[in-house]
């Protein structure tokens, strides 16, 4: 009965920290990927294996294991590169028009449709 | 009349496109920041080269005006075209140069410095490359020039050539 106690616990405690550590690591790669790797600049740090990629990676797993979050994470990088280094770039002042230009493009093009195929007109 | 209009404007909006792209092509496709925010040195601690013992920037950086940390490899080949260059800066200003020997190995680098002479004050350790990315590095070589407020005033990516040398001489002997 002991034993089979004793076996529980362990198999417990390993299931436990495996879940933990993949979770970190699940966490890793998705930083990983965000980021944009210094000397091939159309990959992601995760794709690369340039010595600064590497290097990279070894700081991301260092902050997260010192306890920084995903956006803290984020924001040391673009404190150090800019906000370049992110492939999923935050909506601000300097990119909004990127943001809604799309969608105001196609806004525009459903009403000119609309119009040409005279729907607007028939209803008005 | 219509039709001659539709053909100019044609003809005008292929030649607007043909010179975007021309100076499209033209531009450098490497992205490199322009600005150089000033924002203090990061204080990190790291092994020293010679003697291995844990040595914390705050320590080395004092008793100078300018300071230029510069990061290197015996591996990196660009590092040898700009070390003659740093011997100079060394020889010739009153700035204290630390090297950051980044991911090399210690034999090699002894080499290095044996053949190309040292223009270090301090040299540390960056075996793993992590204290690079901390600075905010981009590659080796890679250099800043700090001021007595350890203030990063000027980063120079890549190497650093004779026209880059002489804006080093500039801004020190202002």
């Amino acid at each position: 009965m002991k034993t089979k106690i004793v076996i529980y616990i362990i198999f417990i405690f390993f299931a436990f920290s495996k879940y933990s550590f993949s979770n970190d690591l699940k966490l890793e790669n998705k930083i990983n990927k965000n980021l944009r790797c210094l000397i091939c600049q159309g990959q992601s740090i995760y794709d690369s294996q340039s010595d600064f990629a590497e290097s990279m990676k070894l700081v991301v797993k260092q902050k997260i294991e010192s306890g920084m979050s995903e956006e803290e994470i984020y924001s040391f990088f673009k404190i150090q590169y800019g906000e370049w280094i992110l492939y999923d770039p935050q909506f601000n002042t300097k990119n909004f028009a990127l943001w809604l230009l799309p969608i105001l493009l196609f806004l525009v093009g459903g009403i000119i449709i609309l119009i040409k195929f005279g729907v607007l007109k028939k209803r008005l | 009349m219509k039709n001659r209009y539709y053909k100019y404007s044609i003809v005008i909006f292929l030649i607007f496109t043909f010179f975007i792209f021309y100076y499209g092509l033209k531009e450098k496709n490497f992205y490199t920041p322009e600005d150089i925010s000033i924002k203090k040195f990061p204080n990190l601690i790291l092994n020293d080269f010679y003697t291995n013992t844990k040595t914390s920037f705050d320590d080395i950086l004092i008793g100078s005006n300018y300071y230029l940390v510069n990061i290197w490899a015996s591996w990196c080949l660009p590092c040898r075209e700009e070390h003659p260059y740093l011997v100079q800066l060394k020889k010739n200003l009153s700035i204290k140069i630390i090297g950051i020997n980044y991911k090399d190995k210690r034999d090699n680098a002894l080499k290095f410095l044996d053949e190309y002479d040292n223009p270090y004050s301090v040299i540390l350790n960056d075996n793993n490359g992590t204290a690079s990315i901390e600075i905010g590095a981009y590659g080796v070589p890679e250099s800043f020039i700090l001021n007595t407020e350890k203030k990063i005033i000027k980063k120079i990516i890549g190497p650093i050539d004779k026209k880059k040398f002489n804006e080093i001489k500039k801004l020190i002997k202002k």
